[in-house]
């Protein structure tokens, strides 16, 4: 038992734990958010900040609300594919209040986007050289683009 | 046995106390449980993935533009979130296609005239990996997938370190060039757990891109895999990808 007699070091070290452990408990404390690994090993309030972001483009349900005619029109022609906001732009601010304008589109630059023609287009979509097809002439003079011509 | 020396001895209690440590967190996350996400939106019932019919874009770039738009991407050179290549296939070189994307397709491409090559447009955006690379090497825990399969950054947690952008191989990670941290393609998050399209999605005029939910028996998603010969990107890498592609030539990589 003699061996046993001095325990004086294993207290030093009991202590050194001690204060080990508790300086590892307050660092992660201090330093770990609270929302930290509720969900997964990340901070539960990134979801929420993900989610929080505004929306710009308010999509074609909001459009339909108000302008069902139009949307009625184009589900069954050949722009029945097209959002309204391809054309028209992001209109979440315009849906949310009626009294903020909606930018009118410049129809040749805006058909340009898709219709002017290109090697990698696939067939079905119509292309057309538009200095050839109407020199300076506006799209809008002839063509509709809620109702384009079969 | 000796007494071990003080050098020894404090290479075992430092062991000791990451390994309580390890334990502790451990312990920590598995009485966790699940806990209540967002108000009125159910993320564990939803399973997001993406299909994109190659055989339907026009390259019109719109939803490089919308992207850039609704989630106010930097207009930087290489700040992506979604982005279009156009792809030129010599039939005499088919292992070496020509890729371009001039500013990621937002401006739309210039007119190609030539013949004799097989060419097409692919979209590209973040795959929202199932077993996502980008994840696993994040330090921090600031990217992480949610209980909805999407991939998603932690800006305020992102020390900006790059390990994702260089671990992602489909290049769909970019450091924002304002808050140096990584951004990437959320899904629109704030869109879809509001019952919404991504921004690509809705505005895409030949419904090239579409939004599908995996767990939703009802969705045409399931109609559309089972019909279709759907591949995805780099399936090699054993990411699992929720990017579906119709349509996709051999060549695109």
């Amino acid at each position: 038992m003699a061996r046993f007699s001095s325990y004086e070091h294993l207290l030093r070290l009991a202590a050194l734990f001690v204060v080990g452990i508790a300086l590892f408990a307050g660092l992660r404390w201090l330093l770990v958010p609270a929302d930290y690994g509720l969900i997964g090993p990340y901070r539960a309030s990134a979801l929420t900040q993900n989610q929080a972001h505004s929306i710009v483009y308010a999509g074609r349900l909001a459009c339909r609300e108000c302008h069902s005619d139009v949307a009625d029109a184009l589900t069954t022609n050949a722009h029945a594919s097209v959002g309204c906001e391809s054309c028209h732009g992001a209109l979440a601010a315009h849906a949310g209040d009626p009294g903020v304008a909606a930018v009118r589109p410049d129809p040749r630059a805006t058909c340009a986007g898709c219709h002017v023609p290109d090697a990698a287009k696939p067939a079905a979509l119509k292309t057309v050289n538009f200095a050839e097809h109407a020199g300076a002439e506006s799209c809008g003079s002839c063509h509709q683009p809620h109702a384009p011509r079969p | 046995m000796p007494a071990p020396d003080r050098r020894t001895f404090l290479l075992q209690t430092g062991k000791l106390l990451v390994l309580t440590a390890s334990a502790a967190a451990a312990w920590d996350y598995v009485m966790a449980g699940e806990p209540d996400q967002a108000p009125g939106y159910d993320a564990a019932a939803h399973w997001w993935a993406m299909v994109i019919d190659v055989e339907r874009c026009i390259g019109c770039g719109l939803c490089v533009r919308a992207c850039k738009t609704e989630n106010h991407v930097s207009l930087e050179p290489d700040c992506f979130r979604t982005w279009v290549e156009r792809y030129e296939i010599d039939p005499d070189d088919p292992d070496h296609p020509h890729v371009t994307s001039p500013n990621g397709g937002y401006d739309g491409f210039p007119p190609l005239t030539k013949d004799g090559v097989k060419t097409f447009f692919v979209p590209k955006l973040c795959n929202q990996c199932a077993d996502a690379p980008c994840v696993q090497v994040c330090p921090v825990g600031a990217t992480f997938q949610t209980p909805d399969g999407v991939v998603l950054v932690d800006k305020d947690y992102c020390l900006g370190c790059r390990y994702c952008v260089q671990a992602c191989p489909y290049g769909c990670r970019y450091i924002d060039p304002e808050t140096h941290t990584a951004d990437k393609c959320t899904l629109c998050y704030h869109r879809i757990s509001r019952g919404l399209k991504p921004a690509c999605v809705e505005i895409c005029p030949t419904g090239a891109r579409s939004l599908g939910d995996l767990k939703d028996p009802n969705d045409p998603i399931h109609e559309f895999l089972r019909t279709h010969k759907v591949h995805v990107l780099k399936p090699q890498m054993a990411t699992h990808p929720k990017t579906f592609y119709n349509g996709l030539d051999g060549a695109v990589r």
